[in-house]
């Protein structure tokens, strides 16, 4: 079981990093949201072999491998939050930067364009101002 | 359990909640938050105090034992962070009542009284936390707010500049959580005190992998070059206060974990020549760029990113002198780069424009924001006897006290990276104060006779702005006058790091008051 979950994991990474990397906002978002689901089933694999009970009744104290770790499953469920509720966010920015700037594609910064340009006029006059 | 070191972060959180339920009344907001700011600075003084006179504090969340509860631990070096922090915390927000970012301009009730004190409990618990996981929560609560703050009052620059950050920070925060997870399955646990013995049954291998991945999360975090790519573009769009604030706090945080991680879970410092390069690149790369850059916020970001590598530097010598001047460094700059972002936001107040090609000519308007700018400037490009003097001067003896020949290189670029900041500095110096404004503007340089009378909120709002700078240029100052004091607790806080004793002692055998 565990072996299938690491594959899982590490597909959730690679197509998350992919999606990250395109221009389009939504693709980034959702980019996101998949590495966040990657790095929650890390942080439950850390805890030990699947399929054991996290709590466990009665009285006597549980023996080594009869439960699994509970702790990496507390701090899971904060980070769920968390991703969600960034995720949100990222949602309404999204939504927010498509208002704005009526597209959905993440453009160049101005500034580097700016400095760009100025570099290329500058080579051009360096040969004869030709352009 | 000590109820002085949760004050920190549970004061803003509950200030927080309670300005998002006063946003009715403007001045209600900002006397509560103004308040609670102030109150921050006292707990963080308190916890100063008690720290310099018991040595390491730590208490357990709801007694439980230690590597199983919620830890928070405050050394030497935690305390100076957060007593530096609160206090430009605390100024800046008086900046930004004074510079009224929130309820004159616009109808709208503003979200940033409560996102900025979100902003400061998310610092604190950063500094405070005694494991990783914290560490993670504090990271988030601080760079979720900061995404708040980044898009406040959107224009499409904004909105573009804070898809960048937020994705870019995001993606951090993922790499961190894994690291916690890959540290946790690797040791069983993510307690710093509990870990710094279980790091060392490591197999060399996993160790390592797992001390650079620290380096990448921090790196990016801290904006380190190859990973800084993001900063440039996403800081100056912001306003200004708030900028500010980031430049001062944000990155300085990444660097404090990444300290705080390398110093305690790696004590064979795996990744030392590797750091002493990255700093180099960093000092180099970061003011190449300002020197190419024309908006003066951008040059700040740029000097801001080259000025991390100094950091990077103390800490990759791992020396009591290198942590020591680190730690000076960290002090000082956290001062300085904030100063600096505020009093561009003074000149681009008084002249509109903040792009150097276009500006000029400010020494006839205004010499109080000439002698404004010139003081943070050379401190800044470290000219005696400012506080980055004292600050440099403490991490180049270090880098040639340490005998090795990589650290000489990194200080010579040390020396020649200041003298590109002095560059830098005295580029906007010239350009924007001393020649006459060139003619591509369009409005003439406005002089005092000329601007109609300023009502009375007006001049209190100005005057509030400009206090408020004088005060954080005396804080600056005040830095170098008591570099003797803060010299020898930062000595100590670098010892306390590199022994790790007491850190550990405090919080496993909880020697409790």
């Amino acid at each position: 079981m565990s072996l299938v979950l690491l594959v899982v994991a590490g597909m959730l990474f690679a197509i998350g990093f992919h999606l990250l990397l395109q221009r389009s906002l939504v693709r980034v978002v959702v980019g996101f949201a998949l590495l966040g689901h990657a790095a929650n089933l890390a942080l439950l694999l850390a805890g030990g072999p699947s399929g054991r009970p996290p709590l466990l009744g009665g009285k006597d104290p549980p023996g080594p491998g009869e439960m699994t770790d509970p702790l990496p499953q507390a701090m899971a469920l904060t980070a769920i939050v968390i991703t969600f509720g960034v995720t949100a966010f990222l949602l309404a920015l999204a939504y927010r930067s498509w208002l704005f700037l009526g597209e959905d594609e993440v453009r160049d910064d101005l500034e580097d364009r700016r400095t760009e340009a100025e570099g290329g006029r500058e080579e051009r006059d360096e040969y004869g101002g030709t352009g | 359990m000590n109820v002085l070191l949760p004050l920190p972060f549970a004061l803003p959180l509950a200030g927080a909640a309670l300005t998002l339920l006063a946003w009715r009344s403007p001045a209600l907001l900002r006397t509560l938050s103004v308040a609670i700011a102030a109150g921050v600075v006292a707990s963080t003084v308190a916890i100063a105090v008690t720290v310099s006179r018991d040595g390491v504090v730590s208490t357990q969340a709801g007694d439980w034992p230690a590597p199983l509860g919620i830890t928070l631990v405050a050394d030497r070096l935690t305390a100076l962070m957060l007593v530096v922090s609160s206090a430009v915390l605390l100024a800046i927000l008086v900046y930004a009542v004074g510079q009224g970012v929130v309820g004159q301009k616009r109808a709208e009730p503003s979200v940033f009284y409560p996102a900025y004190l979100a902003l400061s409990a998310g610092v604190c618990l950063a500094f405070l936390a005694g494991d990783l996981f914290n560490l993670f929560v504090g990271f988030e609560v601080m760079l979720v707010s900061s995404y708040v703050l980044i898009t406040l009052s959107p224009t499409p620059a904004r909105m573009h500049a804070g898809m960048t950050y937020v994705v870019v920070s995001l993606t951090s925060s993922i790499l961190f959580l894994t690291t916690v997870a890959l540290t946790y399955a690797a040791t069983g646990t993510v307690n710093l005190a509990d870990l710094s013995t279980r790091t060392e049954d490591l197999p060399p291998g996993v160790r390592t992998a797992l001390a650079l991945m620290f380096l990448v999360v921090f790196g990016i975090k801290g904006a380190v070059v190859p990973l800084h790519m993001w900063l440039p573009d996403s800081y100056p769009a912001a306003i200004t206060q708030i900028t500010a604030i980031f430049a001062a706090l944000l990155t300085k945080t990444a660097v404090y974990a990444l300290i705080r991680t390398q110093t305690l879970l790696f004590p064979q410092h795996e990744t030392r020549d590797l750091m002493l390069v990255l700093a180099a690149v960093t000092m180099i790369v970061g003011m190449l760029g300002a020197l190419t850059q024309q908006d003066i916020h951008r040059i700040l970001s740029f000097t801001l990113v080259g000025h991390i590598g100094f950091l990077v530097f103390g800490l990759a010598l791992f020396s009591v002198a290198g942590l020591a001047g680190a730690i000076l460094y960290l002090v000082h700059h956290i001062v300085v780069q904030a100063t600096l972002f505020l009093v561009s936001d003074i000149i681009q107040d008084e002249s509109g424009e903040i792009r150097l090609e276009r500006l000029g000519g400010l020494m006839g308007v205004s010499a109080f924001s000439a002698a404004l700018f010139f003081v943070p400037a050379m401190s800044l490009s470290g000219v005696p006897p400012m506080s980055g003097f004292v600050a440099k001067l403490a991490l180049l003896q270090a880098g040639f006290a340490s005998g090795r020949g990589l650290a000489y290189a990194v200080a010579g670029v040390a020396v020649l990276a200041s003298l590109l900041t002095l560059v830098a500095m005295s580029r906007i110096w010239t350009l924007a104060f001393w020649r006459l404004r060139p003619l591509v503007s369009a409005t003439p340089p406005l002089h005092p006779d000329d601007v109609p009378g300023p009502s009375r909120q007006e001049r209190y709002s100005r005057g509030l702005v400009r206090g408020v700078t004088v005060c954080m240029i005396a804080f600056g100052l005040a830095v170098a006058v008591l570099a003797g004091p803060l010299a020898e607790w930062s000595g100590k806080a670098a010892t306390d790091l590199l022994d790790r004793g007491d850190y550990r002692r405090s919080v496993l055998e909880g020697d409790r008051p």
